[in-house]
């Protein structure tokens, strides 16, 4: 910014009052600081993201209900209408649903500690782990726990599991957490990274506590719709064929679960909990030192985001209905991370579409012979995914850090609109010093209580 | 590790077998071992903990580095005519003492070439626009997926199947562990030795070139204070580079001195965990400052081995990442504290 461009040097250089009053105008953005935002009406490039987050957020709760429910409809409807490009050839399109619906959770949960809080969590495969475990264990007649004919008997159902699965999970989020929370940043990343691999190879050696590596078979799973055609219900891993097939259910099920995930984060987000998370993301030592108690809500949003994770295992052992340690590999953890930093950290719709990427890119091209009338080599394309996704993750970080759908954080943004209305009243108060009761120095008080204004 | 299952069943009746007898009468063996691991573990851990000095980034894609050093020496080694066999060549003493030299050179080259290639085409864009610490954390996992699935798939391809794929190599053997002589009764082979000495002396010449150069100076500067080491004439992106460059040819070497203790793990996930543990020893002792990582690395190469002995071969990396956690639990600067640039002014 040079020195002629604010409006004091220019009242005092221009003789004319209009031409002042031009050049003043025209050259207010470049003297504000950079961080200034304008109302999205008001700026020149707002992007469709933008619009559309305006206008939903303008919307009133009940018709953002009406218009959410058909869309979320149609969304559980695309497996059974399996839409010709969009359907997958190489694996049942609805078991890609329903695993996309995992992830998603995952990813949702996964947010509130790295996109919330800004805790890098590398091991956030291990609470996943832990909550399909919780239902193996409890359910599988492998499950070394079930000698007993107790009320640890393998005759819970799976529903019932699913507290379970929630509770000790958080609780191994706390157990985890407490100790390792005061760790920062890096040291926090490596450490959970840690803590991933020691639940893997704990699930493989305690043979006599999880079954080792053989893993634990005939997991528990709703027993509904029991009909001729699907003696075990609908949810069965036997009801593989046709269009309704156990993937398609799984799916539903895991969509009802994202919808009430993301009202008790999205509450969580707006409440002071919420606030407190952004405030120690952002610094935490001015979080801590405004008051905010860091250690705590670190060790709320670690918690939350584990019982998240957990529910997603229990989904995953009940739909696979086989649980075996290697499943749980630390790649799994870089494949999550992946899907929260993809779709956009700290928007949790964002890290959906993040999750949907991840998890159905590979399998669009397993089996695909060609793409729009080009012949490709869809199954070795698909065996590249690794390759694939490191390169993705590069070239974003490189061009787009925050990722495809990034989050606007109103606070942050009604932080810096004060700032720029104290620095346009400050330049106010100089410049009607300066001025004098010269006519010249008018449009400089014109463009101060513009900036007030808003 | 024959040596360690002599103490009966790895497992017992309990949840956890424990046997502290295994380790009372194999201690010497195992410290012989653990500090062949340990040497390996501090070679790789110098390259973590020279980045984070500099940088403050965990360079997660320096096991990748590790693991293309590993490729890279038995490539140089089927340069030299060699071709996987069961059986070693017998070169005599001299030749394959030059072999070795020749072959870990060739995982330098790869290695220090990898690690600077990563550091331009990767870091340096991101620090041009001043990313945060997470960005560059997320671009190293990146890095690090691209690297192992370069190895996976494509790597093969470019040779014709010789090097890379979804096996490990074949080990190319240029010496037979053969015992030399026993301390406590504990036997100490040509390999422990040759791992031992090479790993002693680099560490040895990384320090005094840490210390006592004018370049070892720049990377101190830099280290404490990158401002004010720009301002007295230090160019900050040529440090960077030589950091990466330093870190990446002692993973180089390590690697040469990890495929003969371990010949059949050249394979492209094979740096991986030994990554996360050489980060864990760079952490342990205190990770910045370059005479921690190496006693780090020595350390939990041989905690780890008595752990091992207690508890059984399985749980070897599970002691080595709760070793981590208790160590940042109760000393969360590692033992000899965050100090690269602190070192000696």
């Amino acid at each position: 910014m040079s020195t002629s461009d604010t409006p004091d040097a220019t009242s005092a250089k221009a003789t004319s009052a209009k031409s002042t009053s031009a050049k003043a105008t025209t050259s207010r953005p470049t003297s504000l600081p950079p961080a200034g935002r304008t109302p999205v009406a008001q700026r020149p490039h707002a992007g469709l993201g933008d619009r559309l987050r305006l206008w939903w957020d303008a919307l009133a709760r009940p018709t953002q209900w009406a218009i959410g429910v058909p869309f979320i409809l149609l969304i559980a409807a695309l497996p059974v209408i399996r839409p010709p490009l969009l359907t997958t050839v190489g694996t049942d399109f609805g078991s890609v649903m329903a695993q996309f619906g995992m992830v998603a959770l995952i990813a949702i949960g996964l947010n509130v500690v790295v996109g919330q809080a800004g805790l890098l969590d590398l091991g956030y495969v291990g609470f996943y782990a832990i909550g399909a475990y919780t239902v193996a264990l409890l359910t599988s007649p492998d499950s070394p726990w079930n000698l007993t004919d107790d009320w640890l008997s393998n005759d819970w159902a799976w529903l019932a599991c699913l507290p379970v699965a929630i509770a000790v999970t958080a609780i191994s989020g706390l157990i985890l957490g407490s100790p390792t929370l005061r760790l920062r940043g890096d040291y926090l990343a490596i450490v959970t990274l840690g803590f991933g691999e020691i639940v893997r190879l704990l699930a493989d050696n305690l043979d006599s506590v999880t079954g080792g590596g053989r893993g634990l078979s005939q997991v528990a799973y709703p027993r509904v719709g029991v009909s001729e055609e699907h003696p075990n219900g609908v949810f069965s891993a036997g009801n593989a064929s046709g269009t309704l097939n156990a993937g398609v259910w799984w799916f539903w099920v895991s969509i009802v679960l994202i919808v009430i995930a993301l009202l008790v984060v999205g509450n969580l987000e707006r409440s002071r909990v919420g606030r407190a998370w952004v405030a120690i993301r952002e610094d935490e030592d001015a979080a801590e030192i405004m008051g905010v108690p860091t250690f705590r809500f670190k060790l709320w949003a670690f918690v939350i985001g584990a019982a998240i994770g957990g529910i997603s295992g229990a989904l995953y052992a009940g739909q696979v209905q086989f649980v075996v340690p290697t499943n749980f590999n630390v790649i799994n953890s870089m494949l999550f991370l992946c899907a929260v930093v993809l779709g956009g950290q700290g928007n949790k719709l964002g890290v959906i579409v993040g999750a949907f990427v991840v998890v159905y890119l590979p399998n669009f091209f397993l089996g695909r012979t060609e793409i729009f009338g080009i012949p490709i080599d869809g199954n070795e394309i698909a065996n590249y995914k690794y390759l694939f996704f490191g390169l993705a993750l590069v070239l974003l970080m490189i061009f787009r850090p925050q990722g495809l759908f990034p989050a606007r954080q109103k606070l942050l943004t009604y932080g810096r609109e004060l700032y720029v209305a104290a620095r346009a009243a400050a330049r106010k108060v100089s410049g009607a010093g300066d001025g004098s009761g010269r006519a010249d120095a008018v449009p400089a008080v014109d463009v101060a209580t513009e900036g007030d204004a808003r | 590790m024959s040596l360690l299952l002599h103490g009966g069943q790895l497992y017992a009746d309990g949840v956890i077998d424990f046997d502290l007898g295994r380790l009372a009468d194999n201690f010497w063996a195992l410290t012989v071992d653990g500090l062949t691991y340990g040497a390996i573990y501090a070679l790789v851990a110098v390259g973590y903990t020279l980045v984070y000095g500099v940088l403050r980034l965990i360079n997660f894609a320096h096991s990748e580095i590790f693991m293309l050093g590993m490729f890279g020496q038995y490539a140089m080694l089927m340069l030299l005519g060699f071709y996987p066999s069961g059986n070693a060549f017998d070169k005599g003493v001299l030749l394959t003492v030059v072999y070795l030299c020749l072959a870990m050179i060739g995982g330098m080259v790869v290695s220090g070439g990898a690690a600077v290639g990563l550091e331009r085409l990767a870091y340096a864009p991101l620090r041009k626009r001043g990313a945060p610490s997470l960005v560059f954390l997320i671009t190293a996992i990146g890095a690090s997926f691209i690297l192992q699935e370069f190895v996976h798939f494509v790597l093969p391809k470019l040779t014709g199947g010789e090097l890379g794929g979804v096996n490990a190599q074949q080990p190319i053997r240029l010496v037979v562990p053969t015992t030399q002589f026993t301390i406590f009764g504990a036997d100490v082979t040509n390999v422990d030795l040759v791992i031992i000495v090479a790993a002693l002396a680099l560490a040895f010449v990384t320090d005094r070139f840490i210390n006592a150069t004018k370049f070892g100076r720049g990377i101190r500067a830099v280290a404490q204070d990158p401002v004010t080491a720009t301002l007295m004439g230090v160019s900050r992106e040529r440090i960077i580079m030589l950091t990466f460059l330093i870190g990446g040819v002692l993973a180089g070497a390590a690697a040469m001195l990890y495929t003969l203790r371990v010949p059949s793990g050249i394979i492209f996930s094979g740096g991986f965990i030994l990554g996360i543990k050489a980060f864990s020893a760079a952490v342990l002792g205190g990770i910045g400052n370059l005479r921690g990582a190496l006693l780090g690395g020595l350390l939990l190469g041989v905690m780890e081995l008595y752990g091992q002995a207690v508890f059984g071969t399985e749980w070897r990396d599970v002691v080595a990442f709760v070793l981590l956690i208790l160590v940042l639990m109760f000393r969360p600067t590692g033992i000899l504290g965050e100090s690269l640039g602190r070192a000696r002014a």
